[in-house]
């Protein structure tokens, strides 16, 4: 059976819809590997974080999930390589991107246009989609992303976080099952960064699109996810429920930014203060759990 | 020392960046410069080398009028490190990218080849000596562009987002190498969102609002009020949400409200509890 087929007849539950077995990619012109024997799957409707130190291959893993690797970046990959059910070696870049969207770190290397919605309709301009389909698709896109107002702005003249927000509606316009983001709020100040992670959520829990979250910063980004990949020099090192993940020994010893909640919770569970067994992942989970054991102290 | 008088400052599009800006930063201070995104941040830091010259007002550097000097001279004394490391790299090895400055300064040929070395090491970017810089990941190029100002030891380092996609082992480090050119009595200001790394620092914060300084003090008093937080678009870090919520919900305990360290938030609740640290 082709893994399109396989895919089409395995339905939509509990699937993967991003899995790949003992894959190495090396770029052009190196020795060394940047992802080596990874195995993972990605279940359909999950939020998953990939994390790890810089140079873990993060970024590398996710440009195999769009087909950048190896299509645009050439180099050598080996092992196994599905998205969307499609085989992502033999598949065309265009093809693959109505699956699997890519919403970069920095929006300036994203928009172009001159305006707005000029931008968030290129994608599918591209895929010839009939004019109606598309009016309706970028207006919904605008809206979900709230940017709707600042349509006919030219997406250069707004602040940060509005242009990652015109690169997140662009890359939803095109209606993917999959939107993988690499450290999207990276430039942005803490409240303006925290309103794209709530939107990301939305879009994961309304629209059950499987989110992939390229993150060092777990203090902001761990409460959303259902699913952790840590990664350190090309290999996936842990993989799992963030609340175990986090829990393990590994984590803290790779050096990955364990959320300060987490810690806490960590910290006093060692000095015996009775604390529940569920780790925290943010401020307010900690808050409920610190509030029971004072009013039982 | 630097003194901003009045400081007035206008883009050639029209945008009025700074808005009567008065601050001094004493020599061995560590600054960090926050605010929300067009707050002016990146704008103010650009006067202190010179880079920017006032609209209206003054930036008087170790006693120099900053706009009366050239950028080379000022630099030798002033490094800027930029948010994006791609408007600075430029040269073909990362060894030749840090060497560069260091030539143009007139430095000996062996002075040059020591500093380029013990920048490498202290960065962890040894092992890329010979690598063009463009092969290096977002977070690598960061730390070629820091290496290559620190080669040439300036007395104030400015910092511009220097976290933005670093991991925790790198903040860390970088942390510490702060804290040890503080007590070099070097100066340092770094402008940044990450709210983490600030209370991990725990520097004197100068909080920006459309143009201007709305608060300056240090980092546990103004990272642990919300309200003006809010109005400069941050949010507080994890261990002083922590705590502003329990206040909140427990005013009883008195828990104290200015706390930002893990450590110190494990002290607070511990003393509660009646236990002590294991």
């Amino acid at each position: 059976m082709s893994p399109e087929a396989a895919y089409n007849q395995a339905g939509k539950n509990g699937m993967a819809i991003i899995e790949t077995a003992n894959l190495t990619y090396t770029y052009p012109s190196v020795t060394k590997p940047s992802i080596n024997d990874v195995s993972i799957k990605i279940e359909k409707g999950e939020f998953t974080l990939i994390t790890g130190p810089s140079g873990c291959g993060k970024t590398t893993l996710c440009r195999c999930f769009n087909g950048l690797i190896p299509h645009f970046y050439q180099g050598e990959l080996k092992g196994k390589l599905i998205t969307a059910g499609q085989d992502v070696t033999k598949s065309l870049i265009y093809e693959l991107a109505k699956h699997v969207g890519l919403v970069f770190q920095n929006p300036e290397n994203q928009l172009f246009a001159l305006s707005v919605e000029k931008d968030v309709a290129f994608g599918l301009e591209n895929l010839g989609v009939p004019r109606d389909e598309m009016r309706k698709r970028v207006d919904e896109a605008m809206k979900l992303t709230g940017i709707y107002d600042l349509r006919e702005r030219p997406p250069h003249e707004l602040s940060g976080g509005q242009q990652q927000r015109v690169a997140i509606a662009s890359v939803l316009a095109m209606q993917p099952e999959v939107i993988i983001l690499d450290e999207p709020t990276s430039f942005l100040d803490p409240l303006s960064a925290k309103k794209i992670f709530e939107v990301i959520d939305s879009l994961n829990k309304s629209l059950s699109i499987t989110v992939v979250l390229v993150e060092h910063r777990l203090d902001l980004t761990a409460r959303y996810a259902n699913h952790i990949i840590v990664m350190d020099e090309g290999k996936v090192v842990l993989d799992g429920d963030p609340r175990e993940v986090l829990r393990s020994q590994e984590a803290a010893l790779i050096g990955i930014g364990v959320p300060k909640a987490t810690r806490l919770y960590q910290l006093l569970k060692k000095d015996k203060i009775n604390l529940n067994n569920t780790i925290p992942l943010s401020s307010e989970e900690m808050v409920v759990e610190l509030k029971e054991a004072f009013e039982h102290r | 020392m630097i003194d901003a008088k009045g400081l007035y400052f206008t883009y050639p599009n029209g945008v009025e960046a700074l808005k009567g800006i008065s601050t001094i930063i004493r020599d061995g201070e560590f600054v960090a410069i926050m605010g929300q995104n067009g707050a002016g941040k990146t704008t103010l830091v650009k006067h202190f080398n010179g880079l920017l010259k006032p609209t209206k007002g003054q930036v008087i550097v170790d006693g120099v009028d900053a706009a009366k000097v050239s950028v080379a001279t000022l630099a030798r004394n002033v490094g800027f490190v930029f948010q994006n490391p791609d408007h600075q790299l430029f040269s073909e090895t990362v060894e030749q990218e840090i060497a560069f400055a260091l030539r143009n300064f007139g430095f000996k040929e062996d002075v040059i080849e020591n500093r380029v070395t013990w920048a490498l090491n202290l960065l962890g970017l040894t092992e890329y000596r010979k690598t063009s810089p463009f092969m290096l990941s977002g977070g690598e190029r960061k730390r070629v562009a820091l290496a290559s100002i620190l080669a040439w030891d300036p007395k104030t380092l400015i910092l511009d987002e220097p976290t933005i996609g670093q991991d925790y082992q790198q903040k860390e480090k970088l942390r510490q190498f702060i804290l040890q050119m503080k007590t070099q009595e070097r100066t340092i200001i770094m402008v940044t969102h990450d709210v983490e790394f600030v209370a991990e620092c725990n520097p004197r914060v100068l909080l920006m609002r459309e143009g201007k300084i709305i608060a300056d003090g240090e980092a546990k008093d103004i990272l642990t009020n919300p309200g003006i937080l809010n109005s400069a678009s941050i949010v507080p870090p994890q261990i002083a949400q922590i705590f502003l919520e329990l206040a909140d919900q427990m005013p009883s305990l008195k828990l104290p409200t200015t706390i930002i360290d893990l450590y110190e938030a494990r002290e607070a609740i511990l003393k509660i509890m009646g236990s002590r640290a294991e």
